[in-house]
């Protein structure tokens, strides 16, 4: 348990198991089945607290050209500034301590100690560091992304095969074509792994962020709607807007992770 | 071509695996043949610049040796296929190097400048030359052993090498395989006049392969052995009663080691 809901976990398919993947129909399928028992549930309990989906739904669809749309769009930047920087970061460091033993045995105690707590904890402490804006919402992000890419990037080139290295240097290659041709290569699926698997915890933290010390993010908007406002139909809009962010990006990463990564079930 | 001199090499914490051992080589094809752990593969290691000797030299072409050589290949039993890339892109990789660092005589030889147009020459020559063409696309893990040791193969020679090194490159395919690749390599060989050690604890193989033969023994190995088998190698060379004849000498040297060493104690290093 490291951060809060984890709604991005391995849900569908994965390629180490076996298991083959999800098929679009069936995905489509369970979203239906998923707002069939929302409208149920609206029926029968009818109350203000519960708006139907169709009421969720088109209230997204009217507020996205408005409001909703800009914070949306205040969500959706902060979380891939939050990806690029993370990945940008995490990935170099990760290649460096998986190919550096030396490197690795120094700084593994580190992240053995910072992985695992929960940086959704830090937000008050970046808070006060970062004051308002955009900056504290894509640090903490950042930070979350950050571990995990480091982590599977490290781990996965620490394991490629030694004769794979010898063979390469025999054809010339230095560091840089290593690094090049070898390193980088091996490591994007571990990039793509990581980034798929945070990514709904990120969306779930910038949440979070962004309830405090902002007045653009969805956060806010959800919060502002429900507790402030009272008008539920727009806050389950906020709600399902923050889903989609999430469902998206995690397609999309998924997406380019199965084309790029082809190889791997060769 | 190689004059190794006086060379001493052990690893870290072990006992020397060569201890002032010199050997030369003009030219041609030899075979390297010893029990494991005999320090076989850190010969081709050390030949190959990948490691560094303690003491003494290996010169190649008449210059130390300090760092992988551009002009040597290196041919490994597991292959050392990059599984991301298709077999194309696979047997390009050395070029794509070359290009990626240009003639700059440290990674890349002075007079080697490659076009991308000369890449695709050059694969496209190597892929048809070892039969691969058409699992251009495919990756390494979609292909058979043999397949994938003619990828390297092909990676290898399109680097136009002048030496090959080759480390039990055929052990692990099945015999028909292995026999046909055996075959393929020295025509290839003998067309590129190219220099070649290859390492295996296979009798059979180094009877067929090497027109001299080195052999090693239990490590510390002090001199180079060498046993001349001045033959053709072709496909019928294997039925010939002189093939049988240094078959079955070269067991009878390798018992003899054997038993030499079972009455000295033993400890050195498992080479794999």
């Amino acid at each position: 348990m490291s951060e809060i809901v984890q709604p991005s976990a391995d849900l569908s398919h994965r390629r180490s198991d076996g298991r083959a993947p999800l098929r679009g129909l069936s995905v489509l399928g369970a979203a239906l089945v998923i707002l069939l028992v929302w409208e149920a549930l609206a029926l029968v309990l009818r109350i203000p607290i519960l708006p139907s989906p169709l009421a969720a739904l088109s209230t997204l669809a009217r507020e996205l050209t408005r409001e909703l749309g800009r914070h949306f769009l205040a969500s959706l930047l902060r979380v891939i500034a939050s990806i690029t920087l993370a990945v940008l970061l995490a990935t170099p460091a990760g290649l460096m301590l998986g190919q550096s033993e030396r490197l690795d045995r120094l700084f593994s105690p580190f992240v053995y100690l910072l992985y695992p707590i929960p940086k959704v904890v830090l937000v008050p402490i970046v808070l006060l560091f970062l004051g308002v804006g955009n900056a504290p919402k894509i640090v903490i992000v950042t930070m979350i992304l950050f571990f995990q890419v480091l982590v599977l990037v490290r781990d996965k080139a620490a394991s490629i095969r030694p004769e794979i290295l010898t063979s390469v240097r025999s054809l010339g290659a230095g560091r840089r074509a290593l690094f090049r041709f070898v390193y980088l290569p091996a490591s994007l699926p571990a990039v793509l792994t990581a980034v798929r698997q945070s990514i709904g915890t990120a969306v779930a933290v910038l949440y979070i962020a962004e309830l405090f010390a902002t007045q653009y993010g969805l956060g806010y908007y959800i919060y502002l709607q429900g507790s402030t406002l009272f008008n539920y139909p727009k806050m389950y809009a906020g709600v399902v807007a923050m889903s989609i962010l999430g469902l998206g990006l995690y397609f999309i990463v998924d997406a380019v992770e199965r084309r790029a990564c082809r190889w791997v079930n060769a | 071509m190689i004059a190794l001199h006086g060379v001493t090499f052990a690893y870290e914490g072990r006992p020397p695996v060569f201890r002032d051992f010199s050997w030369r080589v003009g030219g041609g094809i030899w075979s390297v043949l010893g029990p494991s752990g005999c320090g076989k593969s850190t010969l081709l290691l050390l030949l190959a610049g990948l490691v560094r000797p303690q003491a003494g030299s290996v010169q190649i072409a008449g210059t130390e040796i300090e760092r992988p050589r551009p002009r040597t290949g290196l041919i490994l039993q597991e292959y050392g296929l990059l599984p991301w890339a298709t077999v194309q892109n696979n047997v390009a990789l050395g070029l794509r190097i070359r290009r990626f660092y240009g003639p700059d005589g440290r990674h890349v030889p002075r007079d080697e400048e490659v076009s991308g147009l000369e890449v695709q020459k050059r694969v496209d020559h190597w892929l048809a030359r070892l039969d691969i063409g058409e699992l251009r696309d495919k990756y390494p893990g979609q292909v058979s052993g043999g397949q994938r040791q003619r990828a390297a193969i092909a990676r290898t020679l399109a680097m136009q090498p002048d030496l090959l090194l080759m480390d039990e490159p055929f052990s692990s395919l099945d015999a028909p395989t292995r026999e046909s690749l055996q075959v393929l390599t020295l025509e290839l060989c003998e067309e590129a006049g190219l220099t070649v050690v290859l390492v295996t604890h296979n009798i059979e193989e180094a009877a067929f392969m090497g027109q001299r033969i080195l052999m090693l023994r239990e490590p510390p190995n002090r001199e180079a052995r060498v046993i001349e088998n001045p033959h053709t190698a072709d496909e019928a060379y294997r039925c010939a009663g002189a093939y049988q004849r240094a078959c079955a000498s070269l067991r009878q040297r390798i018992d003899e080691a054997g038993t030499g060493s079972s009455q000295r104690p033993s400890g050195g290093p498992e080479e794999e």
